[in-house]
C-alpha cells in the first residue's frame, strides 16, 4: 500500500458528494454534501504534503476549513432566511429568481 | 520509504471504508437528520485519517471544528426548519435523477481515468524530517511567517461572514405590529370577541379529558374552553362512556 490510496479514497468521497448535490434537493443535504467534497479535498491536500515531505498542505488545508467554516455560518443563514419567508428548504421552490 | 507500516494499512482500510459508509449513507437517507449524522460518523473517519497521515493537529481541528462545531450548527438548523427536513419526491425537472447519477458515474470514470494514469509509483519523502519540532510547531512556524498574509485575511473574513450572519438572521419586528394598550382594550373589546376569563375544559363532564369542553349553562359544550392546539378527533363509544366516577 503507497499513499495513492489515499488520494483514490478522496477522489471517492468527492466524487459522492458531488452526486449528492445532483440528486438532494433538500438545500441543508445540499451543504452537507459540499463539506463532504471540502473534506475529500482536505484528504488529498494532507496526502500532498506527506508525499512532497513540507507542511504546506497541512496549512492549506487548514485555511479550507476556516473557509469552510465561515461559508457554512452564511450559507445557513441565507437557508434559514429563506426559509423563513418561503416555509420550505427545498432548493426547488426558490424559483423565484427564474421569472 | 514508500510503502507504510500494516498498522497504518489496518487502519486506512477499516476507517477508509467506514469513511465510504457513511457518505452514501449521507446522500441516501431521507431524513435529513440521519443525513448529518452519517456525515458526522464520515468527518470523525477523516480526521483519524488525518492523525494517521502524520497530520495530528488538522485531526484534532477536524473533529472540534467540523465534527463539533460545523455539524452540531447544521443539526441546530435542522431543529429549526423542523419538519420540511426531509426531501420531496416530486420531480421538478423530469428525468433529473437518472440524469445526475449518470453524471455522477462519469466523474467518477474520469477522475478514475486520471487517477490511473497519474498514479503509480508516487515516491514518498514523509513528513519525519518536516515534524522534527511537533506537528503544531511546524505548522505555527510556517503559519506565521510564509503565510501570515492569508492569516490575516483570514479573520477578516471570519469577521465578515459573523456579521453578515447576523444581519441574515436578524428579523426586525414590523412597526404595524407593535400596538400600544389602547389598541389592545379596543381590540379586546371589540363585538365578537370574549373579554371575560374562559372557563376551564371538563367543566361540569362526566369524563376526566381535557379534550371534553366545559358546559355553558344550558348544557352544551363550549368550543372555547378546548384549547386549539389539541388534536381534533372523536371520542369513541368507550371513552364517552361513563366512567363510574359520578354519583
Amino acid at each position: 500500500m503507497t499513499p495513492d490510496y489515499y488520494l483514490i479514497l478522496a477522489s471517492i468521497l468527492f466524487t459522492i458528494g458531488a452526486t449528492g448535490v445532483l440528486i438532494r434537493r433538500n438545500a441543508i443535504v445540499l451543504f452537507m454534501c459540499i463539506e463532504l467534497m471540502l473534506n475529500a479535498a482536505n484528504l488529498a491536500l494532507v496526502t500532498f504534503s506527506r508525499i512532497n515531505g513540507g507542511l504546506d498542505g497541512q496549512i492549506i488545508s487548514f485555511f479550507v476549513m476556516v473557509v469552510a467554516a465561515a461559508e457554512v455560518v452564511v450559507g445557513l443563514a441565507i437557508i434559514m432566511s429563506i426559509f423563513r419567508t418561503r416555509r420550505s428548504s427545498s432548493v426547488d421552490d426558490a424559483n423565484l429568481l427564474k421569472y | 520509504m514508500n510503502h507504510v507500516s500494516t498498522g497504518e494499512q489496518w487502519a486506512f482500510w477499516i476507517l477508509g471504508s467506514v469513511a465510504v459508509i457513511g457518505a452514501l449513507g449521507m446522500v441516501l437517507a431521507r431524513n435529513a437528520v440521519h443525513s448529518a449524522l452519517w456525515l458526522v460518523l464520515t468527518m470523525l473517519c477523516l480526521g483519524f485519517l488525518y492523525v494517521v497521515n502524520s497530520a495530528p493537529f488538522l485531526g484534532a481541528v477536524q473533529i472540534i471544528v467540523y465534527t463539533g462545531a460545523i455539524m452540531m450548527l447544521f443539526l441546530f438548523v435542522l431543529m429549526l426548519v423542523g419538519r420540511d427536513a426531509s426531501d420531496s419526491l416530486i420531480e421538478t425537472l423530469r428525468g433529473q435523477r437518472v440524469a445526475a447519477i449518470v453524471l455522477g458515474i462519469g466523474f467518477a470514470v474520469l477522475v478514475g481515468t486520471g487517477l490511473a494514469h497519474s498514479l503509480g509509483d508516487t515516491p514518498m519523502v514523509g513528513l519525519t524530517a518536516a515534524n522534527a519540532d511537533g506537528n503544531v510547531q511546524g505548522l505555527a512556524k510556517l503559519l506565521f511567517t510564509r503565510y501570515v498574509f492569508a492569516f490575516e485575511v483570514t479573520s477578516a473574513l471570519l469577521i465578515t461572514a459573523a456579521v453578515g450572519a447576523m444581519v441574515l438572521a436578524h428579523v426586525e419586528q414590523a412597526k404595524a405590529d407593535i400596538v400600544d394598550q389602547v389598541t389592545r382594550m379596543k381590540l379586546r373589546f371589540r363585538p365578537g370577541s370574549y373579554p371575560g376569563a374562559k372557563a376551564g375544559p371538563g367543566v361540569y363532564a362526566n369524563t376526566m379529558s381535557v379534550a371534553a369542553p366545559g358546559r355553558l349553562p344550558d348544557g352544551n359544550g363550549s368550543e372555547r374552553t378546548i384549547s386549539p392546539i389539541l388534536p381534533v378527533r372523536e371520542l369513541t363509544a368507550a371513552e364517552a362512556a361513563l366512567k363510574g366516577t359520578e354519583k
